[in-house]
Formats: structure tokens, sequence, C-alpha cells
């Protein structure tokens, strides 16, 4: 338990990045973990890159995650996953939402989106990638607003964080009415890895 | 009970813990959440947003004369316009105790500069006390307050925006209430800052200086951590958790309350270890007053004084290490940038786009619609303060002529305008402007993540009130040519903007919508798509700058994301085709 571990949630704003922080720093706290959570806002309401540093262990000093040492990198776009790629340590695991998000700055400028850019993340980071289309999945479910608790069930599982601790947090964060659908979903993600 | 609390939150918790009374503020990133968060506790606690920094401390004043505890809020640049009462407020002293928090912003998440308000604590002559996580921001609330009481001085509470939103454990606790001291007494010598009681104040002042220096010696929120005595750092604020996950193995000088400057407990820990380190982010505050005492020490010649710190910079800098280039797995793909952007279905998205057609120069403001610097909007040439664009106007126009505000206007939101925009506009009538001002009427002070303000109708604890008229408060200033526009029409925009920029007196356009995002707002969303038939890809679309515009998968027409796209019409009314149809 000593060992401080780190997650890096990003994403686009107004995908619920933050909120899936949340979920996960409840069941971590619940796991009796110190718990720290680093996250800029202000700017930005819809549009702009969003991260969440999340850092859980015996002792958290440092709420940042340094370049080249977050465990797990989980991330709901992927031009956001290649950005902040070098934040992940050597053979460190990625849960990616693969999905497409084309800022605007495309249209006036010379940088492109990248073309295949799941190829490209596969390629490089092979086995220790899982990246799957959350929405489709969640559809599948009932609702598309559930992906984000699918990639949370992947998540939990790499990570070990016990069934209870992460269900007693999403059961707390979502609406009453959605519950169900969304530990269904939790169920399912964690199938997924 | 443990809850994981942002260091804002956990503010809030700690002024109604230490039985606060009167909360102000005006917002401002990374402060804002302090007094979103003091509503809940509305039964003991009232609080409110006021138009801006200067009354939200004058509030603050008076609340404390009147014997109440009392806090208030802004980020760095506020104090800049809260100085004037501030600065003398220290000379009166309080009654009530009185917490100044102050949030920076090293690094400019979401600033125009990134000073160090430290030095305001010294210049004011006031106790500063420094969180390093969120239980110290609590706890130090009601540290705050008792000093404050003692000492009879306002106390600065300086976070900065990775204490300020990042959330750590906190212990919480009842709220423990002291009312012995509500009640105003008249006292002219102390409340009356006339020359001659200024003048008997002010030995005050530096006698309370003294004292409070003694405090800083003895108060055990300035701690020495002894551990291996090779290396020892002087540190404080969430500085002193980056030095914490470096060098654990280092002793550390932990300062949780900087000024009045704990000198002697420096001297102790300097000769106790063998090599000595300040690190402190932005200025040398406390490395000068160190080295002043001929002190040997290494701080900014290794640790940046521009940015923020994190724990790499700092090892980094300690262990002399260059900053290792981390091999680019992805060294051929290059990622575009995504910069913060107006939402779909921003009010100001059209005004920009017609600036920008009308090829005009925009003196801007503080607020979302700043965004209109970028491209494609491409619309803005001047932002400093709060309030500036009018007064910048106005000088271009005083030194290059009328000619000039022909082609020129003022762009200012209604929370902007309302903060520090009135004077402004006084200023263009007083003397003879010809200025053409737009007050952005979103409804709402957007930025910041949409608070309440005084043309909203309502207050921070959720009350119906009046509003500030804008046409009626424009013509009292003595503007004859006041216009109300619908800032989705982009016609209506043209027409009325390029007119009144013609007339050779001042005008004030009133573009009027409410933010997209306001939480009472009623939603009737309609979405709009691209008929690809009709669609020749010109890209004219493209340039109003809508996260909800793009081109489709191959690039060969343009398609609108229908989940994002609220039905604003902005892109359909550009469209040379008539190819952007609502969706029945």
């Amino acid at each position: 338990m000593s060992e401080v571990k780190s997650i890096l949630l990003t994403g686009v704003g107004g995908q619920g990045v933050l909120t899936a922080s949340e979920i996960l720093s409840d069941a971590l706290i619940d796991e009796g973990y110190d718990v720290k959570k680093a996250e800029v806002h202000g700017m930005s309401q819809r549009g702009g890159s969003v991260n969440s540093h999340l850092r859980y262990g015996e002792k958290v000093y440092s709420p940042l995650i340094e370049e080249g040492s977050a465990d797990l990198i989980f991330s709901f776009e992927v031009l956001e996953t290649i950005r902040f790629s070098k934040f992940l340590k050597e053979n460190g695991k990625l849960v990616v939402n693969n999905m497409k998000i084309i800022p605007n700055s495309v249209y006036f400028s010379d940088v492109k989106y990248p073309k295949n850019p799941d190829k490209i993340l596969k390629e490089v980071f092979k086995d220790n990638i899982y990246l799957f289309d959350a929405f489709k999945i969640a559809k599948d479910i009932g609702n598309a607003k559930f992906a984000n608790v699918v990639m949370l069930g992947a998540i939990s599982k790499i990570m070990g964080i016990s069934d209870r601790s992460m269900e007693k947090a999403i059961e707390n964060r979502v609406p009453p009415k959605t519950i169900e659908g969304n530990l269904k979903a939790f169920r399912q993600g964690k199938e997924l890895v | 009970m443990k809850k994981l609390l942002s260091g804002n939150e956990a503010v809030a918790r700690g002024f109604y813990e230490a039985g606060g009374h009167v909360a102000t503020a005006y917002p401002g990133t990374p402060s804002t959440e302090i007094l979103e968060n003091m509503p809940q506790y509305g039964e003991d606690v009232y609080s409110q947003w006021s138009p801006n920094e200067k009354v939200a401390l004058e509030v603050g004043i008076g609340s404390s004369f009147g014997g109440a505890r009392t806090l208030v809020a802004m980020k760095h640049v506020g104090v800049n316009v809260a100085a004037d009462p501030l600065l003398t407020l220290t000379y009166s002293g309080v009654k009530g105790g009185f917490v100044l928090v102050s949030s920076d912003d090293p690094g400019m998440h979401s600033s125009q500069n990134e000073q160090d308000n430290r030095f305001y604590a010294k210049f004011a002559k006031m106790p500063l006390l420094e969180p390093s996580d969120s239980q110290e921001a609590k706890d130090f609330v009601a540290r705050a307050l008792k000093i404050s009481e003692e000492y009879d001085t306002p106390v600065m509470l300086r976070l900065t925006t990775r204490i300020s939103h990042t959330k750590t454990l906190v212990e919480l606790k009842e709220r423990e209430e002291h009312n012995d001291l509500l009640g105003f007494e008249k006292n002219p010598p102390k409340y009356v800052m006339v020359p001659a009681n200024g003048r008997k104040r002010h030995p005050i002042v530096e006698e309370r200086t003294k004292k409070l220096k003694d405090l800083a010696e003895n108060i055990d929120i300035n701690k020495a951590e002894y551990n291996d005595k090779s290396i020892g750092i002087i540190t404080s604020s969430i500085a002193y958790q980056y030095v914490k996950e470096v060098f654990p193995e280092a002793s550390v000088l932990k300062l949780g309350m900087a000024f009045p400057f704990p000198i002697n407990k420096v001297k102790e820990f300097a000769e106790k270890v063998e090599k000595l380190y300040v690190v402190e982010e932005l200025e040398p505050f406390m490395e000068e007053m160190i080295k002043a005492e001929g002190i040997e020490v290494t701080g900014k010649d290794i640790i940046p004084r521009c940015g923020e710190l994190n724990p790499k910079i700092i090892k980094n800098a300690v262990n002399k290490n260059k900053n290792e280039i981390k091999e680019n797995k992805f060294e051929d793909v290059k990622t575009p940038i995504r910069p913060p952007v107006l939402c779909p279905g921003c009010p100001h998205r059209g005004v920009f786009y017609t600036l920008n057609k009308l090829n005009t120069v925009v003196t801007g403001d503080i607020g979302c619609y700043t965004l209109g610097v970028q491209k494609p909007l491409d619309a803005m040439d001047s932002t400093i303060a709060m309030g500036a664009s009018i007064g910048v106007n106005i000088g271009l126009e005083k030194a290059l002529g009328k000619e000039f505000s022909r082609k020129s206007v003022a762009v200012i939101g209604d929370s902007t305008f309302l903060h520090s925009g009135t004077t402004g506009l006084m200023d263009a009538v007083y003397n003879k402007g010809t200025n053409t001002i737009i007050i952005l009427d979103n409804r709402i002070t957007a930025m910041t993540g949409r608070q309440d303000n005084p043309s909203t109708g309502y207050t921070l604890m959720e009350e119906e009130t009046k509003e500030v008229d804008f046409e009626k408060l424009a013509k009292a200033i003595g503007v004859e040519r006041v216009k109300i526009v619908d800032s989705y029409d982009l016609n209506e925009l043209k027409e009325v903007i390029s007119n009144e920029i013609d007339k050779e007196e001042v005008s004030v356009i009133i573009t009027k919508r409410p933010c997209m995002l306001i939480r009472r707002r009623e939603y009737d969303i309609k979405t709009y798509r691209v008929d690809e038939d009709k669609c020749i890809n010109c890209g004219l679309c493209l340039k109003v700058g809508c996260p909800a515009v793009i081109k489709n998968d191959d690039e060969t027409k343009a398609k609108i994301v229908e989940s994002m796209c609220t039905g604003c019409s902005v892109c359909a009314q550009v469209c040379p085709q008539d190819a952007i149809k609502l969706v029945k």
C-alpha cells in the first residue's frame, strides 16, 4: 500500500472527465487510500483540452504527475491520448475511448488531425492499450451516457480497485434512476480487459 | 469525518466552522469556488457577489467594523482593484476577524499576469498565511481569524491555483460560534482615517508588525522537519509538497506564516544544515529577506522565477540535471492544438465574426469573449485588465484623432462593464469622445463558471433581486445613441455596428442573448444539418469557429455534429449556398 500510483485522465471539455475523476477518487478513498486530485478549470466550459491528475497511496505529497510516471492513462479522446502519452511510464497501461473530436484549429493551421490515430496508438503501445468504442457498448446497454462508466469498469479491474468501492462510488455520483444501467455498464467494462 | 475537498471548498468550510458571519467576493479564477461553496452554509453565513473586488473588500470592512467574522476572496489581480481600501484597512485595523483570500495563478492558467501577491502582505503590513493542502487551507482560516482579532489586523490567506483546485482529504468539524464581538461602537480615531488619525495609527501598525514577528517566530505552522542535514530546504505553499515528493530525506523548514518573516527561526535552521536552499514559486520573496541577513542560500539562481513549479523542475534544479528530453514515441505525429473556444451557441460568436468582417480595431476586455482573439474569429487587438477596453479605446482616439474611432470599437461583457466599465464610459462622454462601445450582454458572469451579477436578477444566495438596465444606465451617463441587437442576427449586427461606428458621438450597442450554459435558462435546442447536395465545400461556415462545425471524414463537405449543435443559426447565415438547414 505504500507505493503511490498515478492516473492521468484526459479528454475534451464537456466529456465528463472531471466527473469520472470524482468517481474514481471516491472509490479509492473508500479503499482507505490517501488521494490527491489536481485539475485546472476556469477557461473553456466546452471544447478545450481537459485533464485531471489523480494520485493515491498511503501518503501522497505532490498532486501533480510527472512526465513518464503515470501508471495509467484514462482517455476519452484519441488525439488527447497522443498529446498526453508522454506522461505514461514505461509499460504503463492506457484505457482509451476510441473517439475523435476534431478541433476547429485544424482548419486554420498546417497541423491536421492525425490519420488513423487508433492504429498509431496500437502500434506504439501494443498490448498495453485498451482501445474500445465505449459509446457503442453503452448504447447497446441502453444509453450512450453510460460510456464513461464502461471505461471505469475496465480501469478498476486494471488497477485492482474492489467492485464494492467502485459500485458504491458510482451509486453516489449518478442520477438515481440510472443506477441500474450504470452498474450494468460498469460490469460490461470489466469484461473488456 | 474525512472528505475530499478542493482548497477553495476547504476555505469555505473553514470559514463556516470558525463561526464566520459575512463573506464577499467578485468571481475570478482560481478563487471563484470559495464563495460558490458558501450558500450551503447560508443559515449561518451571509454571502454575496459584489460588483468588483474593491466593493467586496469595502463590504468586508463594514462587516468587520460591526464585529462580524469576515472573509473576502478574490484572484491575485483582483487585489490590485481592492488595494486602495486594503492599504488603509491595515491602518484602521479590524473588530471582527478579517481574512482576505488571495488566489494567485502561477503559470497563468486563466489570468493575464502571474504577479506574486505575497508582496501585498508586506506592502500593506499584514500577516501572510500560506496553506500547502486543503486541510491546512481549512485550518488556516480559523487561525487567520483568530490572529486578526488578537492583533487588530486583516490577515492574508494566500492560495495558488494548485492549492485552490487540488482536492485532498480534510477532516470536518462542527461550527463554533463567535458572536461576542458583534455590534458597532463609534471610534473615529480608529475608523476615520483623516491625516491626523492616520499619523497616530501608523506607529501602532509598526508596533503590531513587531509583535506579529514574534508570533511568526513561535507559531507551530512554521516548522522545521529535521532529517538528513546535508541539505536544508526552506519552502512554503504547494512547493512544500513538491519538495517532500522529490527529497523525502532532506531537512525542511516549512513556513505557513512567511510574513512577518521569522528570521531567527531561519537562522537556527541554516546553522543546522550544510547546504541551504529556498524553494518558492514565482518571486524570491523569502530569499530576499534571508539574503538581507547575510545568510548564504541558493534560490532563484536555479529555481525558475517564471511559471509554476513542479516536482521535476525542483529535482533537476537541485541535482543540477539537465532537463532530459524523453524519447518521443510519436515523433512523426503532429498534434493540432485544442485551445479553449467559444462554446457552440455562444452569443459572442456572431459579434466577433462581424467585427472581423468589418476589419475593425477591437479594444477588448476580460471574459469568455477574450477568446475572440483566436483564429478564425481573430478580432481582438488589446486586452489588459478588467474594464480597460473603454479607456484604451478613448486613448487611441485622443492620440490618433476621431478618424481612428471610425474603424474601432471597444467590447466588454455585462459583468466586466459593471465591474469597472461604467467609469470608462463616463470618460468617453465627458471628454467628448466618439467611441463605439459594445456591451456583450449574455446575462451572466460566464468565464468563471456562470455567476450572477447586478444585471442578472439573482443574488449568490439565489434570491430574486433587481436588474441593472444597461440602456437606462448608458443614457443616464449621457450616451444618446444606445442600440440593442440580437447577438444571433448577423445582418442586424453588421448594419448597426457599421452605422454606429460612423457616428461622431459615443454609441453604446448592447448585444443580447443569454449564455448557452446558464442553469436557469429554458432550453429549446434545435439543431442544424448540412444538405450535402447543396454544400460546395467553400469552408465559410468553418470560419465562425464553432466546435460543432467540422468537415466530413473525407473532407469533401461541411458537417455539423448534431450532438453539439444548439441551433444558434450563425453558420447557416454565412452559408452562401443556403445548404445549412434546420432539422425538422
